[in-house]
């Protein structure tokens, strides 16, 4: 083996990033491996980070990251066919410093993120890909990368959904298309001015926007919107099955180009340059997609580990990302003081995640997959809201009926006890 | 014909540098497997398309690493890998 490293990460995202950072800080030799041109070149957001959660993971770093926009504006909008229903909602309490939650992009944060691993001694390898992990006697002693073998104690696999690095460590099979579901967004150029009049933000607060229903044609899935600081991220999330499935059956970049075209969005992205479109998969399964997280000599955090978490109103991986790699390089020192970095002595990992909101919240949550998962949340119910909304407001040649009428009309007895079915499963969660 | 011309100058707008191998390849034998049908439907660059000989084709050019058609059709009928270091589409925004 020609060198060997305390410790080596796979992958310069959130996690790894975060996991390098914490490491160096307490004087580790570690090393950060990462196969794009520059940290964040191969990663991919929504997106949006909560930073709450981050109070206690690495607070010192968040007052003065880069982040796009504090998100003040929480809007969902309903769509069906020829109609849409909008809800916004607006708190000051999301302003408040640090704001709730920020709009970002991967390109800058994670830049950003690695210069400050660096600055507190992580080495950063680029333009590297990790091949296969080096094993002996059945334990992970370090990695294959651009052919050249490299040693270390612990090996922190943060190389994303797919985790390649997980599966060859025997910790993860490639992933289903049930619990996987694609995002696919574009970058949308518009100036600071015209984004805040569009939205009707003030300064440098932004929006936030989802939409369900018949973007997807009844598929699992919805659209976003974020405002960044000059530029809107637009995309669809879709389940991989339900994208192989329907009839007609449709490509996934047509969905995107229909999105577009809708009266709720044209106007918002008119006179924009699309300068990016990118792509990602993302574990929908939740708690019952995790994986175990560790091995002889390995530890995995982020989406690697299954770290992500769609509750419908909010979808969450990044604050998870960087938590979980901070206590991965906690684990790692609890491992080096004891000398030993088996599976055994690792497992403190474990211990960890469970003490922290990460699997508080995956767990919480763990119902949310089940009732995401019913084809009447994205298409009827929009469908049923848009029509009942249609009637509410209709002045027409006939004299109008009492509301109660109307609203009967629309949901029949039998209706409403399938919403009331319905409710009961929202209630678990 | 693969990526729409739409979809081309989508792409295009993407940082992408070229690299000597396919780090995806449809394994040989399995151009028509039911499997591999679904990469039409589902990869967002549109990377995938059927000739006339009903056979799925693949133009890497473009490709995202998403790892979308790597969960719908399976590794027993795609070998997929990530791109070597320094190779493939280059994210400046993500």
């Amino acid at each position: 083996m020609v060198e060997k490293f305390e410790v080596i990460v796979v992958g310069a995202g959130l996690a790894g990033l975060s996991a390098a950072y914490a490491l160096a800080r307490e004087g580790f030799e570690v090393v950060v491996i990462e196969r794009g041109d520059y940290p964040g070149a191969k990663n991919v957001t929504g997106g949006r980070l909560y930073t709450r959660p981050l109070q206690n993971y690495l607070p010192e770093l968040w007052k003065e990251a880069p982040f796009e926009r504090a998100v003040t504006n929480e809007i969902v909008t309903l769509i069906s066919s020829g109609k849409s229903l909008t809800l916004r909602f607006r708190s000051d309490e999301f302003v408040r410093p640090p704001a709730h939650s920020y709009t970002v992009l991967r390109g800058t944060l994670d830049r950003w993120l690695s210069k400050k691993a660096e600055e507190k001694g992580a080495m950063l390898v680029t333009k590297n890909r990790v091949d296969d992990l080096l094993k002996k006697d059945g334990k992970v002693v370090g990695v294959l990368a651009g052919g050249e073998e490299l040693g270390a104690d612990v090996v922190i696999a943060c190389d994303g959904a797919l985790s390649l690095v997980a599966e060859k460590a025997g910790l993860k099979s490639p992933g289903t298309s049930h619990d996987y579901a694609v995002g696919f967004k574009e970058v949308i150029e518009l100036s600071s001015q015209t984004i805040e009049d569009r939205f009707g933000l003030k300064g440098q607060e932004g929006a936030a926007q989802l939409f369900l229903g018949d973007l997807t044609k009844g598929r699992f899935g919805g659209g976003f919107l974020y405002t960044n600081r000059s530029s809107l991220s637009l995309g669809l999330v879709i389940r991989i099955k339900d994208l192989t499935e329907g009839n007609p059956l449709k490509e996934a970049p047509q969905f995107l180009d229909e999105f577009k075209e809708r009266p709720e969005i044209a106007p918002l992205i008119a006179g924009g340059e699309m300068v990016e479109y990118s792509g990602h998969v993302i574990s929908e399964a939740g708690f019952t997609g995790l994986i175990r997280p560790f091995a002889d000599g390995l530890l995995v955090a982020g989406d690697a580990a299954g770290f992500s978490l769609n509750v419908g109103l909010t979808v969450r991986g990044m604050e998870f990302a960087i938590a979980s790699g901070v206590l991965a390089a906690q684990a790692v020192k609890q491992a080096r003081e004891k000398k030993d970095f088996s599976a055994t002595s690792l497992s403190i990992y474990q211990t960890l995640l469970e003490n922290s909101f990460v699997l508080k919240d995956l767990k919480t949550f763990q119902h949310a997959p089940v009732f995401l998962d019913n084809p009447r949340l994205f298409q009827h119910y929009p469908r049923m809201a848009g029509d009942l909304f249609q009637s509410l407001f209709t002045v027409g040649p006939e004299p109008k009926q009492k509301f109660s009428t109307t609203i009967r009309e629309k949901v029949s007895w039998s209706e409403a006890w399938e919403i009331l079915k319905d409710l009961r499963k929202g209630l678990k969660i | 014909m693969s990526p729409t011309p739409n979809m081309k100058a989508k792409l295009g707008k993407n940082v992408f540098k070229p690299g000597k191998e396919k780090h995806i390849i449809i394994r040989p034998g399995f151009e028509k497997d039911p499997r591999l049908k679904a990469a039409l439907y589902v990869c967002p660059a549109g990377l995938y398309s059927e000739n006339s000989k009903g056979e799925v084709e693949l133009d890497i050019d473009g490709c995202l690493e998403c790892g979308t058609c790597r969960i719908a059709c399976g590794t027993e009928v795609l070998d997929w890998t990530y791109p070597v270091g320094g190779v493939g589409v280059q994210f400046r925004f993500g």
